[in-house]
C-alpha cells in the first residue's frame, strides 16, 4: 500500500461518529488553562464538514448569550477527545451558512426521520421502496 | 561529523504536532545506503563516502561502475553520490537511523522542470498594463543603457526554469521510522514525487530539543 495513505490510516481515529451538516454534536476538545489540561464540551450545529480522510473538520456553531460562535475541530486532532452526535438535522444544504442569519425558532432544524441506518443513499432508497409497495397495494 | 544518506521523495501529507496544530511534512524513503568506497586525503585530497542507494539491473551498469560494485563487494545501486567528512566503513549500510527526530537536515535534489518560461514567472518581474492601449503586458522592457553599447552579464531574462540542483536548508526532521525506512521532514524538499534527494546533516545551527 502507498506509505502516505498508511501513514495517514495511522493518525486516524479508529471510529468518528458519522458526522452530517445539520447535526447537533458535543465535542470534547483538550483546552490548556496556564499549566494545566482539561477537557472542555462545545456543544453545537455542525454547519460545515469540509475536507477527507485525515484532514476532515467541523464547523460546529452555536448561540451563547445571544452571540453566535462558531468553532471549528479538525476530527483526527489528537485534541478532540471525542465526539458524540446529540439529534441529527433534517437539512437541504451542504453549508448551512444561512443559519447565521437567523435566531431563535427560526435557526431550529427538523429532526430527520431515519430511513435505512442513516445513510442518504439508503435512505433515499427505502423511501423509494417504500413507495414502490404502496403502488403496488392500489 | 557529517553525515549523510540518499532519500526518494514519496510525498507529502500532514501531522498532528502535541498542541494539535498540523505540520506539512515531506515523506523521505530514506536509505538504506551501502558504502561503496571512501575518498582519503592522502589520494583524493579530500574525506567522503561514496553512497549507493537503490537497486539497478545488472546490465543497465556502466563496465565502469559495475567494476566498483564488484570491488566492494556490494548489490549494485541506482545513485552514487558522496558525502564529505562522512566516517563509514566500505560495504557498511547506512540507514535513517542516523537522524533524530528534532534534528536539522538540508536536502538537496533537482527541482522540478518548469520548461522555458517569460520574465513574470522565472524573475518575478511585474507586468504591464493589459488595457488601455498598452501593448506591454508581460513583455521585458529595457534590457539596459545605450551608453554601455551591450548587455551585461547575468541580467534577468526569459529562458529555461527549474530542474537545477537546489538544497533547502534546516529542516526539521519530525519523524524517523528505521523499521520502514522513513523519514519526515517539516516542509517541502526540491523534486517531484520520485525524485532522488541528498539528505545531509544541517550546516545550519544545530536543533535546539
Amino acid at each position: 500500500m502507498n506509505v502516505i495513505d498508511q501513514l495517514e490510516r495511522e493518525q486516524k481515529k479508529e471510529s468518528v461518529p458519522e458526522l452530517r451538516p445539520g447535526d447537533t454534536v458535543r465535542v470534547y476538545a483538550k483546552v490548556v488553562e496556564g499549566t494545566r489540561e482539561r477537557i472542555q464540551a462545545f456543544e453545537g450545529v455542525v454547519i460545515r464538514v469540509a475536507g477527507s480522510g485525515l484532514r476532515r473538520s467541523l464547523t460546529v456553531r452555536r448561540v451563547t448569550h445571544g452571540v453566535g460562535v462558531e468553532r471549528t475541530f479538525l476530527v483526527h486532532s489528537p485534541r478532540v477527545e471525542k465526539i458524540d452526535v446529540v439529534r441529527h438535522g433534517q437539512v437541504r444544504q451542504a453549508r448551512l451558512y444561512y443559519l447565521r442569519g437567523r435566531t431563535g425558532r427560526a435557526a431550529r432544524l427538523r429532526e430527520r426521520r431515519d430511513e435505512g441506518g442513516g445513510s442518504r443513499v439508503a435512505g433515499r432508497r427505502a423511501r423509494t421502496e417504500a413507495h414502490a409497495q404502496e403502488g403496488d397495494e392500489e | 561529523m557529517a553525515k549523510g544518506l540518499l532519500a526518494r521523495k514519496l510525498g507529502m501529507t500532514q501531522v498532528f504536532n502535541p498542541d494539535g496544530t498540523t505540520a506539512a511534512v515531506t515523506v523521505l524513503e530514506a536509505g538504506p545506503c551501502r558504502v561503496l568506497g571512501l575518498r582519503t586525503p592522502e589520494k583524493d585530497g579530500y574525506a567522503a563516502a561514496r553512497l549507493v542507494f537503490g537497486t539497478a539491473q545488472r546490465r543497465r551498469l556502466t563496465k565502469p561502475r559495475a567494476g566498483e560494485f564488484r570491488k566492494a563487494g556490494i548489490e549494485p545501486g541506482l545513485k552514487v553520490a558522496e558525502v564529505r567528512d562522512f566516517e563509514a566503513q566500505v560495504g557498511q549500510e547506512i540507514t535513517c537511523a542516523i537522524f533524530s527526530e528534532g534534528e536539522l537536515v538540508d536536502v538537496a535534489g533537482t527541482s522540478k522542470g518548469k520548461g522555458f518560461q517569460g520574465m513574470v514567472r522565472r524573475w518575478g518581474f511585474g507586468r504591464g498594463p493589459e488595457t488601455h492601449g498598452s501593448m506591454n503586458v508581460r513583455k521585458p522592457g529595457s534590457i539596459g543603457a545605450t551608453d554601455a553599447a551591450r548587455v551585461f552579464k547575468g541580467l534577468h531574462m526569459a529562458g529555461h526554469m527549474g530542474a537545477v540542483r537546489r538544497t533547502v536548508q534546516a529542516l526539521r526532521v519530525l519523524k524517523v521510522d528505521p523499521e520502514r525506512n522513513l523519514l519526515l521532514v517539516h516542509g517541502s524538499v526540491p523534486g517531484p514525487r520520485g525524485g532522488i534527494v541528498m539528505v545531509r546533516g544541517s550546516v545550519k545551527q544545530k536543533a535546539k530539543k
